[in-house]
């Protein structure tokens, strides 16, 4: 497999990524020096994959830049968790503040990258990962919609397809949405989507054709082309 | 005025009925489970709560929602897979529930604090949670607009308090702290450690004494893995 910049044309391989070849390629695309968040789930496995080289900050909203990894045995400390309320260790040069700066490291714009989990992204990149809207089903939003508006780049890490075979990829989100037109990317076993105001670009593919994407999914499907 | 008291019962004792308590911590990491535990045996009913979730487990704030004393939770995280307590109010109808994305609440709260009227954020613009809210374009954005909350009480854990009401916190453990204790009129700080006037560096103080009205001195640090240890 080989990893692709953003301006290259359509890459392709033979067979689909795993989930943690899904992570070693997001972790890849960061950009050196980048402070970037990782969503609970499937985004947390990017952490394995980045490099001492790159040289990456970890953002954790319960207020901490400077993560490390998740702690074990005597290194856990009730004191210092995750977003996701899994104890975790500080690295060097981490720092610690009150939640509403934490917030503002969103809001106001400073994050490079947040990877989320989605339910579903529409075409212009809308992104439904908070509620399923069932009947019945108590309500949890957490940073969710903090983070989908704030960061720079919204990249997404999901499967294509949900157990039924739907495309999660859709014209128009039916889940209630996060947020509105923020993510920028799409990273599934399936293929590299890129989202935006003039719909779907499709990067990479991974044991499928574009062709065979298209019949999965219910929007028009554009080859990323060399810049 | 800020005064030192013996015991979390002393320092609970003024929450009346149907008050508005702010209640540090995310997750169990800053949540001042003595305090809480006073709360509950004092008796103080008809509560609306603010924290980032609705309780964890079979303490704390869950208990307080389990024993009927909580009308209405205002968070951003309330099922989680130990919520169990919430879940069994919320779905008998005993308990209403405000979701606010969790960097709203930190600025409504942080505008509280800052005698702030409201502000607009892009932050749930177009969602079921912005649903009748006033909304502009602003800076190239739709935004919308959200007010602060105001409460009567906050209770709130740190590491350690000085003679003055200053504050220090320990790791992840700051996360509500600092702008509850601004929000509310009445602040209510337990801490591990009470320093004299003048033991903590004035350049690290996290939490001016001036948003402090009340400090009780609990044993350890409060952290769950001490209280199991």
């Amino acid at each position: 497999m080989t990893i692709q910049s953003n301006e290259k044309s359509l890459q392709t391989s033979e067979t689909p990524l795993g989930r943690d070849d899904l992570a070693r390629l997001v972790a890849k695309d960061i950009a050196p020096g980048s402070f970037v968040n990782l969503g609970i789930g499937q985004p947390t496995l990017v952490s394995n994959y980045l490099t001492e080289e790159q040289n990456i900050t970890l953002h954790t909203e319960n207020g901490m830049l400077g993560m490390g990894p998740e702690a074990t045995g005597e290194e856990i400390d009730e004191d210092l968790i995750n977003a996701g309320k899994i104890p975790v260790t500080e690295l060097p040069g981490a720092s610690y503040f009150h939640h509403a700066d934490s917030f503002a490291i969103m809001r106001g714009g400073h994050l490079d990258i947040c990877v989320l989990g989605a339910f579903q992204v529409s075409a212009t990149g809308d992104l439904a990962n908070w509620h399923t809207g069932a009947p019945g089903a108590i309500p949890a939003v957490g940073g969710a919609m903090d983070l989908a508006t704030g960061a720079k780049d919204v990249f997404v890490m999901m499967t294509l397809l949900t157990r039924e075979g739907a495309s999660k990829i859709v014209d128009a989100c039916t889940y209630p949405v996060t947020g509105v037109g923020c993510v920028t990317r799409v990273y599934t076993d399936k293929g590299v989507f890129l989202t935006g105001p003039d719909g779907v670009t499709v990067r990479e593919t991974f044991g499928c054709t574009l062709d065979e994407l298209q019949e999965l999914i219910p929007v028009p499907l554009r080859a990323a082309t060399a810049a | 005025m800020l005064t030192f008291v013996d015991s979390v019962q002393e320092a609970v004792a003024g929450i009346k009925d149907g008050s508005t308590v702010m209640i540090g911590g995310f997750g169990n990491a800053g949540q001042p489970f003595e305090l809480i535990d006073a709360l509950l045996e004092c008796g103080a009913t008809d509560l609306t709560v603010v924290n980032n979730n609705a309780g964890q487990g079979d303490q704390g704030l869950a208990l307080l929602i389990k024993e009927g004393r909580v009308k209405k939770m205002i968070c951003s995280f309330p099922r989680q897979s130990d919520s169990w307590h919430f879940d069994a109010k919320y779905k008998a109808g005993e308990i209403e529930l405000e979701l606010v994305p969790q960097g709203n609440l930190a600025e409504r709260i942080r505008a509280a604090g800052a005698g702030i009227g409201g502000f607009f954020t892009p932050t749930g613009y177009g969602t079921m949670l912005a649903e009748g809210k006033e909304t502009r374009f602003l800076d190239g954005k739709w935004q919308v607009f959200e007010t602060p909350i105001h409460a009567d009480v906050a209770l709130i854990k740190a590491l350690k308090a000085d003679g003055k009401g200053n504050l220090v916190y320990r790791k992840t453990a700051r996360n509500f702290g600092p702008i509850m204790a601004a929000a509310a009129r009445h602040t209510i700080v337990q801490v591990s450690e009470i320093v004299p006037v003048g033991g903590l560096d004035p350049e690290n103080v996290v939490t001016p004494g001036i948003y402090v009205n009340s400090i009780v001195k609990v044993a350890g640090n409060g952290s769950t893995a001490e209280k199991a240890a």
